[in-house]
């Protein structure tokens, strides 16, 4: 069950605190844990976990692939590996690592990519991932999440502790606007209703869920119920969830920080399409690569920002006809 | 025709292994002969005694691993497995069928008694560190080994991994390089030449050691020795000849993964019969 923060600040601590403070708990009373990094341990806000626990935290230098490998060995042994990169290079540069010695090889591993989209800003195209979801979403059993704030981070990363599988974690590093209430938990595969609506559905997840809870609000004043949804997996996408709010509002707008092809508009047209047909406008990257700028020039420029789905949701009632 | 850890002849076991695993391929008709032919003397060493595993126990947590990291040479293995007592005979015959339990490239959830699902070149030197590195966090005295190709070291990731097994003193981690001068397209040096690829290893910081890779008594004694070493990792090359003892295949071009005749493939289990049949005589006049 989750409760609803309603004040939309940014909290004052990172993304990235509350991962390394989560894992240091989680390491006090399980010794298997282990921590890798590819040389972003400064960058992932790691350090106080390597030096808390030396014998249990890898920085596998510059070569993921290696890291991957090591990782999913270290998961055969029965550890529990947690391991980091830059979303880009957590992803698409060891993607064959992650299918054979992770995935395929039915090993448990968690990969957490950091600065997901635009939120990569001045490091700019060469490490902004728009394709990161993509390029794993076609893996077989992998499971793909997008937390929002540093609630729902916490918690997925203690579930995380305690199953198995290959998990991707697409996390930004930086100040969230805090979306839950401290004490709230999450279904990894289900989605999390947190406006209710009735002519359109609203899938959002990572930093556009605060730019869909913002454009429900301007599109009631416009006489449109909007219905926001956090769907923060990504992989199982939840059909069930899919299937009510096409019954109950008959229109969708997706809003992801990624390429549009590939990402979440994908995985939720793909399923509506086979399981209830409706109306689907896409808020996202339109299939091009990232650049340098701040975070608030890159929203604009790729048409992230709440009127952007504002938008798109007038579109998409409009084609309700 | 089993080999156990009484079987005290090295030679004899590598026979039985060349035979059987000759056996394993005549069932279909092709397969990746040379790759797995140039590892049976390895094997020998490793599963005539030197490995701490249990056939009746194969899950033990703190047994020694083998990760074959050239997956394709998987049928010189499962033979390997079968004569150890992992699994019966009749297991051989599922060899790439679909459904089975022998696929053509390693997995540690279809066989009894593979440590690391292997196939995608490179891989396998990350995945034995973390196996490596593993069995140190959980303070188990065991061993990790691991076979590369030569070919394989084409991919970069071997040499990501060599960095940090150095650097991390994963003195549990024996490896194995499979010199066997030839790669899917033809030989090594023409292909992309690796140099001295003992020379390689040496400059990142492995204990290395150049042997006969058809002598398994010099295989059995370079392991002791890389046992003894605990100031780095161990790298064992060995000079090998790809496709050896199968007449139709060794060292001969395009021998990565071949189809056979019935006739070739009878001439070569006749002959490893022969030399199987010669060693154990010698074996018994010790």
């Amino acid at each position: 069950m989750f409760t609803i923060h309603e004040l939309f600040e940014k909290n004052p601590k990172m993304m990235r605190e509350v991962y390394c403070d989560t894992l240091l708990e989680l390491a006090l009373s399980n010794e298997d844990i282990v921590v890798l990094d590819a040389d972003l341990m400064s960058s992932s806000g790691m350090k106080p976990f390597f030096q808390r626990f030396p014998d249990r935290a890898f920085n596998c230098g510059v070569a993921e692939a290696n890291m991957i490998g090591i990782a999913s060995g270290l998961s055969a042994m029965g550890k529990i590996p947690f391991a980091h990169s830059f979303g880009c290079f957590a992803t698409r540069r060891v993607c064959d690592q992650i299918m054979i010695s992770a995935a395929y090889a039915k090993q448990n591993v968690r990969i957490v990519g950091s600065d997901p989209g635009v939120t990569a800003a001045y490091n700019g195209g060469t490490h902004m991932p728009f394709e990161d979801m993509g390029v794993l979403r076609s893996i077989p059993e992998i499971t793909l999440i997008e937390p929002a704030d540093n609630v729902i981070l916490e918690d997925i990363v203690k579930q995380l502790a305690e199953l198995k599988g290959v998990y991707y974690i697409r996390m930004a590093r930086k100040n969230a606007v805090s979306i839950y209430k401290e004490g709230s938990n999450f279904h990894i595969g289900r989605g999390n209703t947190l406006v209710d609506g009735t002519d359109v559905t609203i899938f959002s997840s990572g930093i556009m869920v605060y730019e869909a809870i913002k454009a429900s609000s301007i599109l009631q004043t416009d006489g449109i119920s909007a219905r926001v949804i956090d769907m923060f997996t990504w992989k199982p996408v939840d059909t069930e969830l899919i299937d009510n709010c096409a019954r109950i509002t008959g229109a969708f707008v997706t809003a992801e920080n990624h390429n549009v092809i590939g990402g979440l508009g994908s995985s939720i047209a793909e399923a509506a399409a086979m399981i209830r047909p409706v109306p689907i406008e896409m808020v996202g990257v339109k299939d091009r690569f990232g650049q340098v700028g701040t975070e608030d020039f890159l929203r604009e420029e790729y048409e992230l920002t709440a009127s952007d789905i504002v938008s798109a949701a007038k579109v998409a009632v409009q084609r309700k006809g | 025709m089993g080999i156990n850890e009484d079987t005290r002849d090295l030679s004899v076991v590598a026979e039985s292994i060349r035979l059987v695993t000759l056996q394993t391929f005549a069932n279909i008709g092709f397969g990746h002969v040379g790759g797995a032919m140039s590892i049976i003397e390895t094997l020998a060493a490793l599963y005539g005694g030197e490995m701490r595993i249990d056939p009746k126990r194969p899950n033990l947590v703190d047994r020694d691993r083998l990760v074959l990291s050239k997956g394709h040479a998987g049928p010189a293995l499962y033979a390997t497995l079968c004569l150890r007592g992992f699994f019966p005979k009749e297991v051989l015959l599922q060899l790439n069928q679909g459904g089975g339990s022998l696929p053509s490239h390693c997995d540690m959830h279809k066989t009894i008694g593979i440590d690391m699902t292997t196939g995608s070149l490179g891989q396998g030197m990350s995945t034995a560190i973390g196996l490596a590195l593993g069995s140190r966090l959980n303070g188990y005295e065991n061993n990790t080994y691991l076979i590369l190709g030569d070919g394989e070291c084409n991919e970069g990731q071997v040499w990501e991994g060599a960095m940090f097994a150095a650097h991390h003193n994963i003195n549990n981690l024996i490896t194995f390089v499979d010199w066997n001068k030839q790669q899917l397209d033809g030989f090594t040096k023409d292909i992309l030449d690796m140099g001295d690829i003992g020379e390689k290893f040496k400059a990142f910081g492995w204990h290395t050691q150049t042997v006969a890779g058809h002598d398994p008594g010099i295989i059995k004694a370079a392991i002791t020795d890389a046992k003894k070493y605990k100031d780095a990792p161990s790298a064992i090359i060995l000079d090998t000849v790809k496709g050896y003892g199968c007449n139709f295949a060794e060292g001969i071009a395009g021998n990565h993964h071949m189809n056979f005749t019935k006739e070739e493939i009878d001439k070569a289990i006749e002959d490893a019969t022969d030399k199987l049949e010669y060693v154990r005589e010698l074996s018994n006049k010790k």
